[in-house]
């Protein structure tokens, strides 16, 4: 049998993440269509931050991750960058002595030529930001901190986003409103592969799904399915 | 009063170089919290490729001066590529042994190919002027304007340009720059040649300001310059400027009074006293980014 790679964004297949002793990530694969959410749960340690970094080029990985069909090998995220993949790492790494604009910029590093259309689009999804444009990004509350991260890796302009744990330690309200945007990104035509632990919001919002435990995929689906699931529900939705 | 803007001169001409050293030690701090231990002796390579360059072909001061740039740049590249590059994640006391190795060799091969101290020859016309009865001489007019521009130069570089704003992304998260397209270590690679392109700078100043050349300037001087970064906040740019400052004027005021041999003594003391009642320096902040 061939594989046909064509239409796939993301392909990953065997992919296993080591820390020295520690295996991170036993094998796992999975794949992500092009203009797909899809979300990837599991409790703490499950290993999904260490999955995240491993495609973003930021760890060393054993087995494929295939990015629109090529092999990425590469330790140098920026290179990940330039083919047209960012991450938003757990806890939004914003530089906090830097303004929202040099944020901004950073993130627009490798697009510097369409700065400004892109400014404006973000801008256009977090009017907070464009009135703070001069503040230290420090001065904001941990919601605009996870925007400003959400923004700045969209000034790049990939088509896929990795998302850490986008609603880690905000309200209620602001969750919603950060999934709210994450669905407009995605209809503009961002593919997202989400991370999360607020597994309801995770799976509401996605097309398909996988619930990742000790490194290993034990379940996947479209959201719905695994919004059913009765193992989730016990686990995750505590019911 | 006459005597004290006198001195006052002096402590800016002293305050300049320390200042242009001091900011190198502070750059590469501020990037990757190290303390690059070999930027002393770079200093004196400074003066030292001035030497060999003049006495291949007898250049202008300008041209001089740029060459020695150039050349302590490149060197603190190298420094930066093949030294503490491959240490960058081992443990602190790996990269502080290599970085006071490096100088060591530095230093000592220095010796080994000018054991003695050095004239450092003229390069410039020096004419004394008075003004009110203050002597003030083309040297000192130069150092501290070749200084302060240097020091705008590289203000504006850090505050204006897209390399300023990477450099201080880089010292504040290097492992969320790379995950935004940048490349860090090219970024950390430039800081090493602006650092020690001022560094040379200095190192060519100072020959020509208190025109003997060895191979022990750096410890003697460098280690100065580094008391200055620390007295400002290391990381903190118009810290180190400002420690190094207050350093020149202590120093040439104690030599006023006192006798010369003290002048080391009350300058580590001074060190000592701002960093138990400031532990980060003048401009220094605790630093809260995370371990
Ligand atoms: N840098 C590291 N060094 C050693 N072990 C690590 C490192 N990073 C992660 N691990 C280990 O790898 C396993 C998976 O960690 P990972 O961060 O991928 O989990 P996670 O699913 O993202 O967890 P969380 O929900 O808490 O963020 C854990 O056992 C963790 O302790
Ligand atoms: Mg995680």
């Amino acid at each position: 049998m061939t594989i046909n790679n064509e239409g796939i964004a993301l392909e990953v297949q065997d992919l296993e993440v080591r820390y020295g002793g520690i295996q991170a990530v036993r094998g796992i694969s999975f794949s992500v269509n092009p203009g797909e959410i899809v979300a990837m749960i599991g409790a703490n340690g499950a290993g999904k931050s260490s999955t995240l970094r491993a495609i973003a080029g930021a760890i060393p990985h054993a087995g494929v991750i295939r990015l629109g069909g090529e092999v990425i090998r590469t330790v140098h995220p920026e290179e990940i960058v330039r083919k047209g993949l960012s991450l938003v790492p757990e806890g939004r790494g914003i530089f906090a002595n830097l303004s929202i604009e040099e944020n901004l910029r950073l993130g627009a590093w490798t697009n510097r030529k369409e700065f400004d259309v892109n400014l404006e689009k973000v801008f256009g999804l977090f009017p907070r930001l464009r009135e703070r444009r001069d503040q230290m990004a420090g001065t904001l509350s941990g919601g605009e901190q996870q925007m400003l991260a959400v923004g700045r890796a969209l000034m790049s302009r990939s088509k896929i986003l990795l998302l850490d744990e986008p609603s880690m330690g905000l309200a209620p309200k602001l969750v919603l409103d950060i999934f709210a945007i994450l669905r407009d990104i995605n209809k503009a035509g961002v593919t997202l592969l989400i991370v999360e632990q607020n597994a309801v919001m995770a799976l509401r919002l996605a097309h398909r799904a996988c619930l990742l435990e000790l490194g290993s995929i034990i379940l996947t689906g479209t959201g719905a399915e695994l919004l059913e699931n009765p193992k989730i529900r016990s686990a995750y939705l505590g019911q | 009063m006459k005597y004290l803007a006198q001195q006052a001169i002096n402590a800016l001409q002293l305050g300049s170089i320390y200042a242009l050293i001091a900011l190198g030690y502070s750059m590469v701090y501020g990037v990757l919290t190290m303390i690059n231990f070999a930027h002393g002796d770079v200093f004196m390579l400074g003066a030292f490729f001035c030497l060999l360059l003049i006495a291949i072909v007898p250049v202008p001061f300008w041209v001089a001066l740029i060459v020695v740039m150039g050349a302590t740049a490149i060197l603190g590249t190298l420094i930066e590529r093949f030294a503490y590059r491959p240490l960058r994640d081992a443990p602190r006391v790996s990269a502080i042994i290599t970085a006071l190795g490096c100088g060591l060799v530095i230093q000592n091969t220095t010796l080994g190919i000018s054991p003695y101290a050095r004239p450092m020859p003229h390069l410039l016309d020096n004419v004394t002027y008075q003004f009110g009865g203050l002597t003030v001489t083309t040297l000192q007019i130069i150092i501290i304007g070749v200084s302060v521009g240097l020091m705008m130069v590289l203000d504006f570089l850090i505050r204006k340009t897209s390399f300023g704003m990477a450099m201080r992304a880089v010292a504040s998260d290097r492992a969320t720059v790379s995950l935004l397209g940048v490349p860090a270590n090219e970024i950390i690679a430039i800081t090493f040649a602006i650092g020690a392109s001022l560094g040379g700078a200095a190192g060519l100043l100072y020959g020509m300001a208190y025109p003997v050349v060895s191979a022990g300037m750096g410890i003697t001087v460098g280690w100065k310059a580094f008391v200055a970064a620390v007295i400002g906040g290391i990381g903190n740019m118009r810290g180190a400027v400002l420690g190094a400052f207050i350093l020149g004027a202590v120093e040439v005021m104690t030599v006023a009074v006192l006798p010369s041999t003290y002048r080391d003594l009350i300058s580590y003391s001074l060190l000592l006293l701002i960093l138990v009642f400031k532990p980060h320096g003048l401009l220094g902040k605790p630093t809260l980014h995370k371990a």
